[in-house]
């Protein structure tokens, strides 16, 4: 294990800082999640137009410096994409977390894949991988228009 | 004493733990046992085991004198009147249900109110809160003081007519606050309010005595207390123990049972339904044997040293915030980094062997009060020593720099 894996330079940075932190008002699809084994929430709001392209995405929530750049990042990334592309990504992803070596999609440019691959440091630490997990599967949720609030834990 | 003795008897100590010397700082959460315990579930296990109150084999008789034997030490450790009102559970999240539930069952109906604190574990909160949804009582936090303490004022405040039955902690797994207790159970029992404590922090590190507390109940975990897991104690006045409806029915509790009804036995087994934990109850009989060489005013003085020591040291390091400043404290120490969250500080000084806490430690409620949503916590046992504290600070410091504060 090394901690320079797991704490890389954006991973700081996006924590520290992280991008689309808020709420915006004309938001048509939102979801909760939480972790409770930390406290740690996010509630992701987004607005899907009509040709089902996420138009703007933001985030509410605290948590770890992990949780906080992957919410960060993911809000990011998936701002202009079509819900059908954003879904493949989220797959990709929560597949690339689980076991896979890296990202297959073809949706994402290659330096979109460096920055996400910097997220796969949580793969040695297997109580902090939920950290990492957490805001993508709050979005499917979104997606999904579920009422259920998102639980890292069953 | 001698600390490093002390430490040799554990043997979690004796190797790596990831190429590092553990520094072990999550007593609160669990202990780490000493070699008597661990050997003590061995040896049962392969040479004396058998279940205990039903058979009358010579193994069947031994294993039962010994089961009865820790219910006596821990009558003895804890100066309890009588040895039935040792009750064994589970743990101290099932002693504190057991009261919950009867007493409910009993004495409550709705519009009662039950008297908490805000600094209570989710243990003693949650079962009160199934009352509250089966039976409409009410449930009151006495407040928290900006040190973290709950003082008798607090919780004279919250009293009324309807308080039923008040259970606090007797030393917060948060900030370390130790409750007035002797004190809350006089005033209580001057209203006729029955008492229960939560006693899972206080019995691993201060010294204990039923009788001159005077609470009705009193709960304590056995792997907080260098003890196996799976085992607990319930120390009730026999009084409630008599009054109180069985809590689960099973094997053992019995004294006849009909197609037409059931008559319950007689204490202690009232309350020990099925077959219980054996081994651990067995086992835990060398954990009080081990707390009671030591002597528990060493254990208190020795962790008073740490704590001061942790204090004065954490304080000094920039960006540490330390959580509650109560003037009774336990060896406990709850902090936060301005600029790092918790877990990130627990997985950062994990790299180093420190192991602590991070999160809500079961304790929202509080949380929530100190509008924090998690924090860090270092605590205290028995083996740690002052060099702990520099590597814990020494973690802090490089948490520090990766996070370029």
């Amino acid at each position: 294990m090394d901690l320079k894996d797991l704490y890389q330079e954006i991973i700081l940075d996006h924590g520290k800082n992280p991008r689309n932190l808020g709420k915006f008002d004309n938001y048509n699809k939102d979801a909760k999640g939480n972790n409770p084994l930390c406290g740690d929430n996010v509630h992701v709001y987004l607005r899907l137009n009509e040709n089902k392209k996420v138009e703007d995405i933001a985030f509410e929530g605290h948590g770890c410096a992990i949780s906080m750049a992957s919410a960060s990042i993911m809000t990011d990334m998936v701002r202009g994409k079509e819900e059908k592309e954003v879904k493949e990504i989220i797959t990709d992803f929560l597949g690339m977390i689980k076991e896979k070596d890296s990202l297959e999609t073809n949706i994402l440019k290659d330096d979109e894949k460096t920055k996400l691959m910097s997220l796969s440091g949580v793969k040695q630490y297997p109580m902090r991988v939920k950290c990492a997990t957490l805001s993508w599967h709050t979005l499917t949720s979104a997606l999904d228009n579920s009422d259920q609030i998102v639980k890292t834990e069953e | 004493m001698n600390i490093d003795d002390i430490k040799r008897e554990f043997p979690i100590f004796d190797d790596k733990i990831q190429n590092n010397d553990l520094v072990y700082l999550d007593s609160a959460n669990s202990s780490q046992k000493p070699r008597v315990v661990v050997d003590r579930i061995y040896d049962f296990y392969t040479k004396e085991f058998s279940n205990v109150g039903r058979s009358v084999h010579y193994l069947a008789v031994a294993a039962t004198n010994l089961y009865e034997q820790t219910r006596v030490s821990v009558q003895k450790y804890i100066n309890a009147k009588d040895k039935d009102e040792i009750v064994f559970t589970k743990g101290a999240t099932e002693a504190i249900n057991l009261v919950a539930n009867t007493f409910g069952q009993k004495y409550l109906s709705e519009g009662d109110e039950v008297l908490l604190t805000e600094l209570e574990h989710h243990s003693n909160y949650v079962p009160w809160h199934f009352l509250r949804k089966a039976k409409n009582i009410k449930i009151e936090f006495a407040e928290i003081n900006d040190d973290g303490e709950v003082t008798l004022e607090s919780i004279e405040k919250k009293i009324t007519n309807k308080t039923k039955i008040i259970s606090v902690s007797h030393l917060s797994n948060v900030t370390g606050a130790i409750l007035p207790i002797k004190e809350i159970v006089q005033l209580a029992h001057s209203k006729n309010i029955p008492v229960l404590i939560d006693g899972c922090q206080g019995a691993p590190h201060l010294r204990l005595d039923m009788q001159d507390i005077d609470c009705d109940f009193y709960a304590i975990s056995g792997h907080k207390m260098y003890g196996p897991t799976g085992i607990g104690v319930l120390y009730a006045k026999k009084k409630w123990l008599e009054d109180l409806p069985p809590y689960q029915g099973g094997g053992g509790m019995i004294n006849e049972v009909k197609k037409e009804g059931i008559t319950y036995g007689e204490l202690p087994n009232k309350y020990e339904a099925g077959t219980m934990a054996t081994a651990q109850v067995i086992a835990f009989n060398e954990s009080i044997k081990f707390m009671e060489k030591i002597g528990i005013q060493n254990i208190e003085k020795h962790e008073k040293e740490l704590l001061d020591y942790g204090l004065e040291k954490l304080r000094k390091n920039n960006s540490v915030n330390i959580v509650g400043n109560p003037k009774e404290k336990g060896g406990v120490i709850s902090f936060t980094i301005e600029g790092v969250h918790p877990h990130d500080i627990a997985t950062i000084l994990d790299e180093d062997g420190v192991a602590i806490r991070a999160g809500h430690h079961c304790c929202q409620i509080l949380h929530d009060k100190l509008n924090l949503p998690a924090t860090a916590r270092a605590s205290f046992g028995v083996y740690n020593t002052k060099d702990d504290i520099d590597k814990l600070d020494e973690a802090i410091n490089k948490c520090k720099k990766i996070f370029n504060l």
